[in-house]
Formats: C-alpha cells, structure tokens, sequence
C-alpha cells in the first residue's frame, strides 16, 4: 500500500486513504479467492459465456442489480439529487421502467430462442453472416462506451478517496481496475463474474440501506423534515446563486425546464433510458446463465425489486448528503458530485464508513466492467470468430482461448480510453450507451421476436442505421464541442474543451430522440422492400420463443 | 444453435404453428403484454411531459416539503413493481400450464 499512499497528500484526502485502498484491496482479494474457488479450471465455451445457465432465477436477479446498479447509480444519482434536487430522481425512474421493457418484451423469449449471445437471437432466422457481424459491431460499440464509463468513474474515485487529483494515480488507478476485471473474466468466466456480481450486489445495497436508515434516523423518519433540512443547509450555501435557489431542490424543472431545447433534449434522454436497458448486450448476457425462461422470469422480477429498492434509497442518500454535507463541501471535493455519498458516510460514520463506501463504490465498477467484459468477448469469439470466420466449424477449446485472448484485449481497450475519457460525467457517458443500445439494439430485438415480417435488409438497415445515427449525431451535438466556455476556466464543459473549435450542428445533448425512431422505421422499410422470408424458421423461432421448446434439450447435451 | 431433428416435408413447428391451440396462446400473449407496455411507457412519458412542461402542477405542496411530483415519482414505483407481481402472477397461472403443454406435444409427436 506504500506504493500508492505516497501519492496522496494526506492533508487534503477525506478520511483515510490505506483504510480505504485497504477494504477494496480486501474485496478483491476474497472475490479473487471464491472465483478460484467456485469457477477456475478448463471451461466449455457455454460455461465460459454463460455458466451453462446454472444460476438460479434469484441468483441471477441479485446479479443482474449488481451488474446495473453501475458507479453512475450510486454516486452518479446521489450527486445529482444532493445539488439538483428531484431533476435527479428523474434517471432513477427512468432506469427502473425500463426493467419492465426487459420483463414483459424481451428475457424470457429471448432466453428461450438464444443460447451464448445477443446475435443468436437476431440471426436466427436470417442471414446469419450479415446479421451477425452487424450485431457484433453493435455489441461491441454499446459495451465499450458503457466500459469507458465505469472507467472514468474509477479514476474520478480515486481523486475523492486519495485527495489526488494527479495524472499518474488516476491512471495508476484504471491500469489495476482494469488488470482486476480481466482477471476475474479469464479465471472464472461467466460463473466466477456472476458470484463477483452477486456479493457487490449485496456489500452495495446493504450500505446503502444502513445510511438510508441513519440519515432518516437523523431527520425523526420523516422525508418532509429531510427535504426540509436540505433546502436549509443548502440555503447556507457560500454560493449565492445555490443559496437562493435552495427551495428548488425540491422542485421538477429546473435543469431541464430552462428552454425549448433542453425540455425536448430531456425528453430524448427519457426515451434513451426506458428503451436502452433492454438493448444493454451484458444485461441481455445474464437471462443465458439460467436453465428456463421462467428462471428468466423470476430474474427479472428479483432485479426489479433489488434496483427499484435501491433507487429508493439513494434518493435519501442524495437528500441527506444536501442536508449533512452540504453543496458547499460537495463541489469543493476532489470528485465534485460523484462525492456526495462518499462524503456523506464520512459525515455518518466517519473514516471507517467512508472507507467500506469507498470500497463499496470501487467494487461496483469492478463488478460492472467484468460483466461488460465477458459479453463482449463472447461476441467476440463467438460470434465474429466461430461463426463469421470460421463458419461454424472450430473446437471449443480453441473458441475459449480466442474469447480469453477477446477479454485481454478489451481490458486493454478499456485500460487506455479509461485513462483518455476520465474527466467526463459518468452518469452522462452512461446515458449515451443506452441512446445507442435503444438505437441500434432495441428495434431490431422487437422486430426479431414479434414480427413475421422481419427480414435481414430490415436488421442491416435497422442495426447500422440506428448505430451510425446515434453517434454521428453524438459527434455533432453539444457534447462533443461547441458548449459555451465556462467564464472561471475558460474551457469548454464539451470533450473538446478548447472553446473556439465548435463542429456542433445537432442541438441536443442525447440523440434518441431522432436516432430511435429513425432506427424502427429503418427495420420496417428495409423489410418491405425485401422479399426474403423462411416460413420454417419463423414457425421454430415463434414456436420455441413462447413454449420454450428445445431449451432443455440444448442445456442437456 | 441446436435445433431438434426433424423430417423433411412436414415442419413440426409449421404444423405447431398453425394448430388453433398455438394461435390461441400467442393471441393471449400478446393481448397481455402489448396493452400493459402501451400502459407503463404512456403512464411513464406523462411524469416525464408533465415534469418539464407542468413545473408548476408537479411543485404544488401536498404536505410539509412533499410534492405532488414527489408522489407522482413515487407512483412509478409503486406502478412498476405492481405490473411486475402481476405479470408474473399472471404468466405463472395463466400463461405457463398452456405454453408448457404445446411444447410437450412435439416431443410426443416426434417420438413416434
């Protein structure tokens, strides 16, 4: 720990920095030994990508809320609720509603109808070259981006843990974030990630729920006097603008409701969250690790408690670091609003609780990225080297070695533009991973499973329609370039931050406004003007999506 | 993808389809989950509109600090947790026993 505590002048860190490096050195210590433990040894492909869907339906539902509940929803959302109020809850909701997409639509019939990967459901009665190499770039582009997010968030951690703000930690920081996961994915495969997932998932909502209750404690369990004591420390505010605007924290509108553009642009970001989840390819990963679709079912039902919970406890969270903490403290953090919670359990509990947080929020991401990185090196080899290059024919040794060689290099990936991407907001880079999974994902898995219609020129068009839009439109919105300077820095709040290159044409920060929509209608006339249909293989898709049939006999063999 | 053998000529899963019993399940399927997800998205787009375009309506004080936005929030939880027990109470008695039974019938078609 030497190594990294000289980093930090320990003057300016909250807390204690080897406390806090000491609880996640600890976590993954003891995960890196259950994953030994329950997963290391020669695996099939299928165990490799899916555990062989041996996970129980509540498993897999504690899983699945540790892989969405993301850094973005911990510190993301409570930093935003802690300074902006309800606009904050706003993502909560968005990302919970969502679930039911997944419910009622997409987990159980895709369970029943694909086996390793996103792309065996899109293909399966259609062109399987073409479909699956669209897919595949598709997957590969919605996971990175949501990859880069968690990293970033790792190196913003570890300003606020290590009081550093220093090129050299940060970077430091997501090299062994990144070396972590990979090791978790080349040891334990699926089985050994889902466990990982499955402790975070408990270590993180159990935290949370304890500052839920100490803070409420605080305000005599009333939410009314909560919402009270944030609206006066924040009218405390050294900042007279923050202090006068203090009753708005509890008030709807105030980020969004500006002007026309940001009210259409929030509108946009809505869409992008509702219909993003069910398009996210790690989180479609995790209904293949259970044997049924009524595993699937019981998944979901489990992850929508689990993550509805959650949400309702970082809305308290938020709400009482406002009222302990205070806007002053937050913004003069290292990690600005992505500090909030951590702040508010130093306030709480002091150095001891900060530290099981710190760790806590560490371990989050950890669990994310891993998940993140097994599903794409199952497109990978899967999908792009069995099937695409091979044709079908390569053992299973060899498409586990490639898969493992996929982790590496996605980890690699992962490792650099974590390091390039880590001062933008994670909540917003994740925001924009669900814009391109609503786009590029979501239409074409609708489609797929309820249209008799559907055909390969609709998926191609639909697929690379809805990707090239999303993000050209990304590189040309304001998130890019062109966001006015910031008067204190001079610098733009855009990635480019060098206020006189302005490129922008596209008004709004989120694209699913234009990109979903244009996808939906890109699958339907690419179908209509195709003639392709096999009745045969819509008969068995339709057949084994709603009966299940054959799902055991795969399982079995 | 392994699919179960199957003789030329006659699709097993062409002749399941067509049968009025298949038909019958997915017509329930669908007249289930289409009308429930036109729902939550309509119920869910509403909070969305209402909290930009209605910042007035949503900020009207209830009681202490809450507000009307705050138990219309509120609302999507308890709507989508309550869609879920019912989905799931409804997939579980009404839907599974049917579903089941189709697909149990082709493996006995095909065993003789």
């Amino acid at each position: 720990m030497a190594t990294l505590t000289f980093l930090a002048p320990a003057a300016t860190a909250v807390g204690n920095p080897t406390l806090n490096i000491g609880i996640f050195v600890g976590f993954v210590v003891v995960t890196l030994g259950i994953v030994i433990k329950v997963a290391s040894g020669k695996k099939t492909a299928e165990q490799y990508y899916t555990a062989a869907g041996a996970f129980s339906g509540r498993q897999n539902g504690i899983a699945i809320a540790g892989d969405y509940l993301s850094a973005a929803s911990f510190l993301g959302i409570a930093g935003a609720i802690a300074l902006r109020g309800l606009d904050g809850f706003l993502y909560s909701i968005g990302f919970l509603v969502a679930w039911l997409v997944a419910l009622l639509l997409v987990a159980e019939l895709m369970r029943n109808t694909g086996r390793f990967t996103m792309a065996d459901v899109l293909s399966y009665r259609l062109q399987q070259r073409p479909v699956r190499i669209a897919t595949s770039v598709s997957v590969l582009c919605v996971s990175l981006f949501y990859l880069l997010a968690q990293m970033a968030g790792a190196g913003g951690l570890v300003s606020l843990l290590l009081g550093v703000s220093g090129e050299l930690a940060q970077n430091l920081v997501i090299a062994v974030v990144g070396a972590v996961m990979v090791a978790y994915v080349l040891i334990g495969g699926m089985k050994g990630t889902t466990w990982v997932q499955i402790i975070k998932a408990i270590l993180l909502i159990s935290a949370t729920a304890i500052m839920t209750v100490w803070v409420l404690a605080k305000f005599g369990f009333s939410l009314s006097n909560l919402f009270g004591g944030a609206i006066e420390t924040t009218s405390k505010s050294s900042a007279e603008a923050t202090a006068k605007g203090a009753e708005r924290l509890i008030e709807y509108g105030v980020q969004y409701g500006k002007t026309t553009t940001t009210k259409i642009d929030f509108i946009s970001l809505s869409m992008a969250l509702v219909l993003g989840t069910a398009g996210l390819p790690h989180v479609l990963q995790r209904f293949y690790t259970v044997p049924t679709s009524k595993q699937a079912r019981k998944s979901v039902e489990w992850a929508i408690w689990l993550i509805g919970g959650f949400y309702l406890l970082t809305l308290v969270v938020g709400f009482g670091a406002a009222a302990l903490v205070g806007p002053d403290k937050i913004n003069g953090a290292p990690g600005k609003q992505n500090s909030a919670a951590p702040l508010l359990a130093f306030e709480l509990g002091g150095s001891p609780l900060l530290g099981i947080v710190s760790g806590i929020a560490f371990a989050t991401i950890l669990a994310v990225v891993a998940g993140l990185t097994i599903t794409a090196s199952a497109t990978f080899a899967h999908d792009i080297y069995k099937e695409v290059i091979k044709k079908g024919s390569t053992s299973q040794d060899q498409e586990v070695k490639v898969a493992r060689i996929g982790a590496i290099l996605i980890g690699l990936v992962a490792i650099l533009g974590g390091m390039l991407a880590k001062s933008q907001n994670i909540a917003f880079l994740v925001a924009l991973a669900f814009a391109v999974a609503a786009s590029a994902n979501l239409p074409t898995i609708l489609y797929s499973l309820f249209w008799k219609g559907f055909n390969t020129k609709g998926a191609l068009w639909s697929i690379y329609g809805g990707l090239i839009s999303s993000i050209g439109l990304i590189i040309f919105s304001p998130v890019v370039s062109g966001k006015p300077a910031d008067p204190k820095t001079g610098l733009s709040p855009s990635m480019v931050t060098d206020p006189s290159i302005d490129f922008h044409w596209f008004p709004l920060d989120n694209p699913g406004l234009i990109s979903i929509p244009l996808a939906f209608f890109l699958g339907w006339l690419g179908s209509k003007l195709s003639k392709e249909y096999n009745a045969e293989k819509y008969a068995e898709m339709e057949v084994r999506s709603l009966t299940g049939h054959g799902v055991a006999e795969a399982l079995n063999h | 993808m392994s699919s179960p053998a199957r003789t030329t000529g006659s699709d097993p899963y062409v002749a399941l389809q067509a049968t009025p019993e298949f038909q019958s399940l997915r017509k329930k399927f669908r007249g289930f989950v289409f009308p429930l997800t036109a729902f939550f998205l309509a119920w869910y787009f509403l909070y969305v509109l209402m909290s930009i375009f209605a910042p007035g309506f949503m900020n009207t004080v209830v009681f202490g600090k809450v507000t009307i936005g705050l138990i219309f929030g509120f609302l999507q939880f308890v709507t989508t947790f309550a869609i879920t027990f019912y989905y799931a109470k409804w997939m579980n008695r009404e839907f599974d026993p049917e579903a089941d039974a189709l697909g149990a019938s082709l493996d006995h078609d095909k065993g003789h």
